[in-house]
């Protein structure tokens, strides 16, 4: 025992060094999972504030750009509007449907941190649990798909960008409602690939692919971006597709997040099905 | 002493703020992030006994974790980086040097063992840093490649610091 003793403390140095490098790889796999609840990450309150911090002292510099994109935004649901209450007086309808109530509510939030050259990408917008944000709401801003929050402090909260090899969101082709799933393809921050989607069907170069809805987190038909090049791997019956996100990643400033008001209500369906 | 504690609190600090508000945002085609708060490690004095290493390199590791939501990753890198420090040093540099107990600076060393000096400790750092981060042996050559590509660029960001600070190297 004494011999042991003396052992360890004369090797203290590798001892200490492999519990330090033991308790770092304990951290990797157990947090290495899409949906880590931990204390550490940037959605707690003193790295949330520093980056908040910094994020608004950086704003100045892309005042007008965003100026630009936010008046874009405008004009486009302007128009659509205008096309609603055309259609409306055309086709006036009789009675109001007091039942149906939009399933989804939209909160805008400001980008604070955020990476594009990771494996696996995190976003840190400035809302958190006292403005209603929760875990599994997404994220999305004027030109399409942005990702899924993950963690929630009560100011802050961080979500798994789209550029995440872990995140995989339901997607179709809107041209024939093909549905497949798409993950980024870890390479590139503006390509990702969708998956299965079967090669007997006709795909051309710039469809539009956009969300499906069938993941309950995402509203159907929110733009995801647009195929960019296929092909077919042999030995498969599915298609191999690169679709050009529509999100500058490197640029996202201003964002919504996506609360699903039915969503436990639709989990709860569906999870009576499972072990028929 | 309490004066080498404030010089190296500050730093610690100082080079935090630069990785995680300023060198996470360079973003070279999304292919290169350097990682220039290793220079933590490299510059801590030679006689620094070995459990202060290992416990300032894991704190370091460990609050850039928190910052980037990589937790373990870049402890588990600092921490190895700490651990072989001693032996790098012994492989470049004469035992009376180190024991004179010098800090391993760009103006104590010169430039040639500075550099050889960073090189090794950078490239072991990225590369435990970049396949803990791939976590697999998927796509082996693009993980090297984005290895190589941001520790030529932590390497420059390194160097031209001390050349900076000490302006007065031959």
């Amino acid at each position: 025992m004494r011999s042991l003793l003396r052992f360890l403390l004369r090797n203290y140095f590798l001892m200490m060094f492999l519990a330090l490098e033991a308790f770092s790889l304990v951290m990797i796999v157990s947090f290495n999972n899409y949906q880590r609840v931990s204390f550490f990450n940037s959605s707690n309150n003193f790295v949330g504030a520093v980056y908040g911090r910094f994020s608004s002292f950086d704003d100045y510099f892309s005042l007008s750009r965003t100026n630009a994109q936010l008046a874009a935004e405008n004009a486009s649901l302007r128009k659509q509007l205008q096309r609603r209450i055309m259609l409306q007086d055309k086709y006036p309808v009789n009675r109001p449907d007091t039942v149906a109530a939009p399933a989804y509510i939209f909160t805008s939030a400001k980008v604070i941190n955020n990476s594009v050259n990771k494996q696996f990408n995190y976003i840190t917008i400035n809302k958190g649990s006292r403005q209603g944000i929760k875990p599994d709401m997404g994220i999305i801003d004027a030109d399409g798909v942005v990702g899924v929050i993950t963690n929630v402090s009560p100011n802050y909260s961080t979500g798994l960008s789209l550029l995440s090899k872990r995140l995989s969101i339901p997607a179709k082709i809107t041209k024939n409602n093909y549905f497949g799933s798409l993950v980024w393809d870890g390479e590139h921050y503006n390509t990702a690939d969708l998956r299965e989607i079967p090669f007997h069907i006709i795909v051309n170069i710039g469809d539009t692919v956009v969300t499906s809805g069938y993941s309950n987190i995402f509203p159907e038909g929110i733009m995801i971006g647009t195929i960019k090049k296929f092909n077919v791997e042999s030995g498969t019956n599915f298609y191999n597709i690169k679709v050009e996100l529509s999100t500058n990643f490197k640029t996202v400033k201003f964002v919504e997040v996506v609360q699903n008001i039915k969503r436990d209500e639709l989990i709860k369906v569906e999870s009576n099905n499972v072990g028929e | 002493m309490i004066k080498d504690f404030v010089k190296y609190a500050i730093m610690f600090v100082v080079l935090v703020l630069i990785q995680v508000l300023i060198l996470n945002n360079i973003q070279f085609s999304g292919f290169v992030n350097p990682y220039v708060y290793i220079l933590f490690i490299l510059l801590l004095p030679f006689t620094i006994p070995g459990y202060l290493l290992l416990g300032l390199s894991f704190l370091l590791g460990i609050s850039i974790d928190i910052f980037n939501n990589t937790l373990g990753i870049h402890a588990g890198a600092t921490v190895l980086l700490g651990f072989l420090r001693p032996g790098i040093a012994n492989l470049i540099l004469s035992r009376e040097f180190i024991e004179k107990g010098n800090t391993p600076n760009m103006k104590q060393l010169g430039f040639a063992s500075f550099l050889k000096y960073t090189v090794i400790a950078v490239f072991i750092h990225h590369l435990f840093l970049f396949y803990a981060e791939a976590f697999s042996f998927e796509g082996f050559f693009q993980t090297l490649l984005r290895c190589v590509l941001s520790s030529i660029f932590s390497i420059v960001i390194i160097l031209a610091s001390q050349f900076i600070l000490f302006k007065n190297i031959q």
